[in-house]
């Protein structure tokens, strides 16, 4: 258990994330690709905090207002794609790119 | 050794989002995957937290596979469809990604432990939020009030003003 081991798993969830993030064409699928790249920073903010500065609470409070992301992204994400089906009847990324340059 | 386990298990959930052909259960191979992050937080000390992740990410992905049912575009992968765009840019674009940082990792000289944790993080995290950290406490308030306002309001069929 080292501060390697710790920050190799967030760098592998953040790349599997970002890689779903850019390839799947349903928005949703998309959000569960950018839940998995906060996934990562989740686990680097509780490294740094117990391998690096344990003795003040900083790295904790990271991990907080990152897990707090999560769940916002998560509700914020669901509306816009509610939002966007119900007003065009679009459920995937390609359907969107109004746009694109 | 047990870290490496659920590493590993975290990882390959991970993947397993990507790889499963119905969206409900790449819902549950998320959920698989944080509850190892959670787990591995057991480790280091971090009770509080990594209870915390575990219990907010079950209730999360729960409400999260009701939407995924929703919007699912491969009904419990009956018909055999691909959902991609840009595989080979993305692949490489991460797998770069995933390198760069790895490069990171090992060349970084980190800098050595500064004390050691306290008896109670939690508590330390109590007092951090109450005290010096209250602002990142208030902004967050703030940031959950402004998303229920305005989820509510995305979500509406009609506006205030519509007939």
């Amino acid at each position: 258990m080292t501060l390697e081991g710790f920050l190799l798993l967030a760098a592998a969830l953040f790349a599997i994330g970002l890689y779903g993030a850019l390839s799947q064409q349903s928005i949703v699928m998309l959000m569960m690709g950018l839940e998995l790249m906060i996934n990562g920073l989740i686990v680097a903010g509780g490294a740094f905090w117990y391998f690096v500065a344990p003795q003040t609470a900083d790295g904790q409070v990271l991990v907080l207002v990152a897990v707090t992301v999560m769940a916002l992204e998560m509700a914020m994400g669901f509306a816009v794609t509610t939002a966007i089906f119900r007003a065009r009847d679009v459920d995937t990324t390609d359907g969107a790119e109004d746009l694109k340059g | 050794m047990a870290f490496w386990i659920l590493a590993v298990l975290a990882v390959a959930s991970g993947i397993a989002v990507f790889v499963v052909d119905s969206m409900a259960r790449a819902t549950f191979a998320l959920l698989a995957s944080l509850i190892a992050v959670g787990a591995t937080f057991l480790l280091i000390d971090l009770h509080y937290l990594g209870a915390l992740i575990i219990l907010m990410m079950i209730m999360e992905m729960l409400v999260m596979a009701v939407f995924m049912i929703m919007f699912m575009m491969n009904p419990a992968g009956l018909m055999p469809m691909s959902m991609l765009h840009n595989k080979t840019g993305a692949a490489v674009i991460s797998a770069a990604v995933f390198a760069l940082l790895v490069a990171g990792i090992f060349l970084t000289d980190w800098p050595d432990r500064k004390g050691a944790p306290p008896p109670d993080p939690t508590e330390a995290l109590g007092m951090s939020i109450m005290g010096p950290k209250m602002l990142v406490m208030m902004v967050i308030g703030v940031a959950i009030l402004a998303t229920m306002i305005s989820t509510v309001v995305l979500a509406t069929r009609r506006g205030r003003y519509d007939a």
